[in-house]
């Protein structure tokens, strides 16, 4: 437990990536078995118990401390398991600190009554830090900045192999991951995960830039839609058909409709939309679908998922990736006809003839609220990551409006330093009344480093105010923002929300009075106006 | 049982601050004012203007450093434990452990015993007189920690921390944001005790502070100014007041690992907010258990909380079956420690 305790505590307070893999990769090298596969099913989500923690520490602070006290220290510390960690008194007696595969197996077999019992005998052995680990494992929401892929990224470092080598094998694999260690150590062959519904890494594309552009063979690439939702993977193997999102999170639960109703072997790579009577909802509804871990009838109805199928990966018990894509394309054709998958059907391939009919298709995608366009070469296998020069995506053209900067905050880590956090806003007007700035969004992007400098001096020098690590600004500096599209949102004070905002250029030519008025942002979402398109 | 009103005809709060009209001063006011009597050299204790203070010699040489010469009318030093008549009062000041030159001041009136405890701690600090309890009838304390989530960590465990930390990075400075008056100088001290005896670099902020205690004759070890060095300070401490933590001042060091000591680092939010990566839980205010400790060992029946989390300790003391009175001081800046 106290390995654990100080990886979690050194994690959460490290803000650097490779810092924070280094830390898991030195704990996984050194920690014994199984205690390190319980912390690697912490970080990566995978625990199999989950205990009604709130209910249980507040009647087990009950017998220790003043419940005014309590609710005080709570309200200050803002976090029910580091609240009970610091004020949890220390024994007279301590008892024998706990092992992490001790508390699993402990908490796998004990009855619900036995629970608080439990947790109270590991705390008594425990000091402040371990005892905020411990109940951060014990209710599985560890947040200390690590995703699924760090972690498994850090445990690579075991084999010295791609972390992609050990998501082909992760869905197939359980907790404490004993076979996996083995193989990741040399000790024992890799483990067989044939026959159930594993995750492969998905194939990305690469931004098409106009060097592609102008080289571009036509003739040697598919063309297909970019469609407005979210990549997924459908996998089936066994009795089991799995929906994995494009970091491979198994996120089945969430959409019964997609899993429950067939059985298939293999592995399909798709877009995941709300589609109603065969024609595609907005990006919006889609939200109403994600980030959820179950799902309720109501949603079910109001918010129908589907998949639009464009590659298979595995087909029956044939690994396809090496093939190039138009055969892949095919097979996946006869699949779906011999099929018949319900709420799937397959991406269109586009047809165009020539570079400027491509050019005048992709000029249109924005008006028919496609993403853009994507261009995949027929000859490509189906590769891990981000090869060149395979898989291109053309985005639909930006939009772009100029706002004025209104807030400027700290970035963190290397930009501790700089004001690289922008808020900026828009013009309104209330009739009869002087006009004010409301903010629409923020960015973090889009300047280089010389820029950078520029503006976190502008900010310094054009402060008003301060609030701790934040300054607002006098309206003096527009930002040409570049955003992807704009969503009715009750959460901005504009009503107003961006997607993907960033800095296309600073205008330090132009007054803030001549920046663009909120009605310019919103007719865009309407969709009355023609987009604005860039010069 | 005593009540308030019996000590408010002598001694209560103003806007100005605590007010002994027993003896026509204030205590550590907020405002410029006739006769004050200070607590210590902190800028939200001691303020200048004022035309008569009493204080400490430590405190007065503090106040003089940071104030100026001239910063009072007159300023009257008085060693600890000896006895000054103003008025109607008999004022003595005894040790706080606050910081050097931090004092608790007793004031007795017909029989009475009140103790302003300024702020103050109870575990050893090297760098001042340790605390001394001093009974009472009514005892005035702060409650900057006064919450049963602050428990101090031992501070042999921190600075091991940071030693730690500054051994496994030797591309990086080690960062520390410290407060200018107390805690540079007692985490110096710490690290010289743990045996660190490498020059320690400082903020230009800091650099007079630490000449003073020098000359008063606490042996700090090498310290070398920032603004001397010829490197970027790889793999050595530096220490800067906290608003230089991340600001552009800092840009000159090598890949800053920033760490910040105080009290307030034992509850993770204060930390991340502040883009802290190693957090030093070292305070020189009493935590919880300090101050529950002191309350009871003044065998004071009244209590009265100036400042910091004043809720949490008054409920505390009415468990304790003493009156206590939360009394909102202003002017304190009880985020800096």
């Amino acid at each position: 437990m106290k390995a654990f305790a100080q990886l979690l505590d050194r994690l959460s307070y490290t803000p650097g990536r490779n810092a924070k893999l280094a830390l898991m990769t030195r704990y996984f090298q050194t920690a014994p078995d199984p205690d390190r596969g319980w912390a690697l099913a912490a970080l990566t989500g995978t625990l199999p118990f989950k205990a009604p923690m709130r209910r249980i520490l507040l009647e087990l602070m009950e017998k220790r401390l003043d419940a005014v006290l309590y609710r005080l220290s709570r309200d200050y510390v803002g976090d029910t398991a580091e609240t009970v960690a610091l004020a949890w008194p220390e024994p007279l007696h301590p008892a024998e600190p706990p092992r992490l595969a001790d508390v699993v197996t402990a908490l796998r077999t004990a009855s619900k009554a036995e629970i608080a019992g439990l947790i109270e005998t590991w705390l008594d052995g425990l000091d402040a830090t371990g005892r905020w680990a411990l109940l951060k494992f014990i209710t599985g929401a560890l947040r200390v900045g690590v995703s699924a892929r760090l972690a498994k990224t850090a445990l690579a470092a075991l084999r010295d192999c791609d972390p992609d080598e050990i998501e082909e094998i992760w869905h197939g694999l359980s907790p404490p991951y004993g076979a996996l260690f083995g193989w990741l150590e040399g000790c024992a062959p890799r483990p067989d995960v044939t026959g159930s519904p594993v995750f492969r890494p998905l194939m990305l594309a690469h931004p098409l830039e106009e060097a592609d552009f102008a080289g571009l063979d036509l003739d040697a690439f598919a063309v297909e839609w970019k469609w407005d939702g979210v990549r997924v993977q459908i996998a089936g193997g066994g009795d089991h058909v799995r929906l994995y999102s494009r970091t491979g999170d198994d996120i089945s639960a969430a959409f019964p409709e997609l899993v429950a109703p067939f059985r298939f072997e293999g592995v399909l790579d798709g877009e995941l939309l709300v589609m109603r009577d065969g024609v595609v909802a907005p990006f919006n509804d889609l939200q109403q679908r994600l980030n959820r871990k179950t799902v309720t009838r109501r949603t079910l109805e109001q918010f129908p998922a589907h998949v639009r199928l464009y590659d298979s990966l595995v087909l029956g018990d044939a690994d396809l990736r090496a093939l190039p894509f138009a055969e892949r394309r095919l097979m996946l054709e006869r699949w779906y006809s011999d099929m018949q998958p319900p709420r799937m059907d397959l991406s269109e391939l586009v047809v165009c003839n020539s570079m400027d009919d491509l050019a005048e298709i992709w000029r249109k995608t924005r008006a028919a609220e496609m993403e853009g366009l994507m261009l995949k070469r027929r000859s490509s296998p189906y590769l891990a990551g981000r090869p060149k020069g395979h898989w291109y995506k053309w985005k639909r053209e930006a939009l772009t409006i100029d706002c004025v900067l209104m807030y400027a905050q700290r970035g963190s880590g290397k930009r501790s330093s700089y004001y690289s956090d922008l808020t900026f806003g828009l013009w309104r007007e209330p009739t009869g009344g002087t006009p004010e700035l409301v903010p629409v969004g923020k960015a973090y992007s889009g300047f280089n480093d010389a820029e950078l400098i520029e503006l976190d001096r502008w900010i310094r020098q054009n402060t008003v105010e301060t609030f701790g690590p934040v300054r607002s600004v006098s309206a003096g500096l527009v930002l040409e923002i570049a955003f992807d599209a704009a969503q009715r949102s009750s959460r901005h004070k504009s009503g107003v929300a961006m997607r993907f905002p960033r800095v296309h250029r600073i205008r330090w030519d132009k007054p803030a009075h001549e920046a663009d008025r909120l009605p310019t942002l919103e007719k865009v979402i309407t969709g009355v106006d023609q987009p604005v398109i860039e010069p | 049982m005593t009540n308030s009103a019996k000590f408010d005809t002598w001694i209560y709060p103003t806007k100005r601050g605590l007010y002994c009209a027993a003896g026509d001063f204030y205590i550590d006011p907020s405002q410029p004012v006739e006769r004050a009597v200070i607590t210590h050299g902190h800028s939200d204790h001691a303020r200048a203007g004022h035309g008569r203070v009493l204080a400490t010699p430590e405190t007065i040489a503090i106040m003089q450093i940071r104030l100026g010469k001239t910063c009072a009318g007159a300023l009257q030093s008085q060693g600890y434990g000896s006895v000054l008549q103003i008025g109607d009062a008999d004022v003595s000041l005894h040790p706080a452990g606050h910081i050097l030159g931090s004092a608790q001041i007793l004031v007795r009136h017909r029989g009475q015993r009140a103790v302003v405890s300024g702020d103050y701690k109870r575990r050893f600090d090297p760098t001042c007189a340790p605390f001394e309890p001093v009974p009472a009838d009514l005892f005035v304390t702060e409650a900057t920690f006064g919450l049963p989530v602050f428990r101090h960590e031992p501070d042999a465990s921190e600075t091991a921390k940071l030693l730690e930390v500054q051994r496994a990075s030797p591309g990086r400075t080690i960062l520390i944001g410290v407060y200018g008056l107390g805690k540079c100088q007692r985490l110096i001290l710490l690290l010289r005790q743990a045996g660190y005896d490498r020059p320690i670099w400082l903020h230009g902020a800091l650099v007079a502070m630490c000449d003073l205690y020098q000359t008063l004759g606490i042996d700090l070890g090498p310290l070398a100014p920032v603004a001397a060095a010829t490197s970027t300070l790889a793999g050595e401490i530096v220490l800067c007041p906290p608003s230089a933590l991340a600001d552009r001042w800092s840009r000159r060091l090598a890949d800053p690992v920033t760490g910040f000591a105080s009290g307030w680092m034992r509850v993770r939010a204060r930390a991340r907010q502040r883009g802290v990566e190693l957090p030093l839980v070292i305070s020189d205010h009493a935590d919880w258990p300090e101050l529950v400790t002191t309350i009871a060992e003044t065998a004071a029946e009244e209590i009265w909380v100036t400042h910091g989390r004043e809720d949490a300790l008054v409920h505390q003391i009415g468990l304790m079956g003493r009156r206590g009175r939360a009394l909102a001081m202003v002017g304190r800046d009880e985020e800096a420690e």
